[in-house]
């Protein structure tokens, strides 16, 4: 990350993943991207971006490209990231909707549908096991990995529940070490890092 | 054209309701769209979500559909404006903020208790998805063959999605 790219560049990095990044798993391509390929961001960095994403509203693949593109290229990065990211997909699927207005039937094939469905869950259990292998380090990781699993999938609260309770339980757990320190000073600390 | 405004208001609504994907969205666009504005039949709107799960790129790009088979490319624009720049104004100031507490002791907290919740989250949605997406030994040969592929080899990953693509279309219909 010596030398940072042109909103250009940015521009149409974003704007191939945007273009062929079938199947519903843009997260793999990103990281394909923006780190195995660019090399702007290591895995660490690309799961902090991710982590961002995933706690804000918006769509992983669009918050991901402005964090992205802002950290690259400012605010011009972050908008030529975000822009380029969604034209691709709003083409397709303006055009999607003229067809399906005038035939009325679906255009597109159910079964290819499936088939994509099918690779897709292949490639985005491949990406996550790379970032977590890359990422994942020691007992806490492991269990509030497995908390968030089961909060979505066991016990079915949802991504908001999950996220705010085990979020919450995992920060705590690597709280910062100060345990004299009293609150003001920290309050203090936090506007100084403002400025 | 009339409904412009429902448009650019239904879609500004669900987007802050994505958190942590486009899908935690969809039963409340089921209300909106089909109970409270009649804009699309509950068919149309499956139909229309699956177009999505086949475009390239952010898959809750539907709404431009949704907005175009409502009021013509106009909708389109206006219900993607409507459901990318609210949020992405959002991430954009929180991405800011963060970059500005680099030194705030909790930062470091908060970026290590996130990280591996963030891989669960992506995984259990992953599991919830497979469920769906796996129904027989062609798609569990397809999901292996494409998992083999991306751990092994540095081919790009959309030529095996596209491949299945074109298996799916004739071994799965």
């Amino acid at each position: 990350m010596s030398k940072k790219p042109s909103i250009l560049e940015i521009f149409l990095t974003f704007l191939t993943i945007g273009a062929i990044s079938f199947g519903g798993g843009v997260v793999a391509y990103l990281r394909d991207a923006l780190v195995r390929r660019k090399r702007w961001f290591d895995d660490v960095e690309f799961l902090e971006l991710t982590a961002i994403s995933n706690t804000l509203p918006g769509l992983n693949a669009t918050n991901v490209a402005i964090l992205a593109g802002d950290r690259m290229g400012g605010f011009g990065g972050a908008a030529a990231g975000l822009l380029a990211m969604c034209l691709p997909a709003f083409v397709f699927m303006t055009v999607a909707g003229m067809l399906y207005a005038h035939h009325g039937t679906r255009p597109l094939a159910n079964a290819a549908l499936r088939g994509v469905a099918a690779s897709a869950t292949g490639l985005l259990a491949a990406t996550w096991y790379k970032i977590g292998k890359k990422s994942l380090r020691g007992v806490y990781d492991a269990l509030f990995l497995v908390l968030a699993i089961l909060g979505i999938t066991y016990f079915k609260v949802g991504v908001p529940v999950t996220l705010l309770v085990v979020g919450a339980l995992a920060i705590f757990a690597y709280r910062p070490h100060v345990p004299k320190e009293k609150p003001a000073e920290e309050t203090d600390e936090w506007i100084k890092s403002l400025q | 054209m009339d409904q412009i405004p429902a448009i650019i208001r239904v879609f500004a609504f669900l987007s802050f309701l994505t958190i942590g994907g486009g899908m935690a969205a969809f039963p409340e666009m089921k209300v909106q769209i089909v109970q409270v504005h009649h804009w699309l039949t509950d068919d149309q709107l499956v139909h229309v979500y699956s177009t999505g799960q086949m475009s390239p790129g952010p898959n809750m790009m539907m709404v431009a559909e949704v907005g175009q088979l409502v009021a013509g490319l106009v909708g389109a624009i206006c219900a993607a404006l409507a459901f990318f720049v609210p949020t992405g104004l959002l991430t954009f100031a929180v991405g800011r903020i963060w970059n500005k507490l680099a030194n705030w002791p909790w930062r470091t907290s908060i970026q290590k208790g996130l990280g591996p919740v963030a891989i669960g989250l992506a995984v259990g949605g992953l599991i919830i998805f497979g469920k769906g997406a796996i129904t027989g030994w062609v798609t569990i040969a397809l999901a292996f063959v494409t998992f083999v592929a991306v751990m092994r080899t540095k081919i790009n990953p959309a030529l095996f999605i596209l491949g299945a693509g074109v298996v799916g279309f004739f071994a799965l219909r």
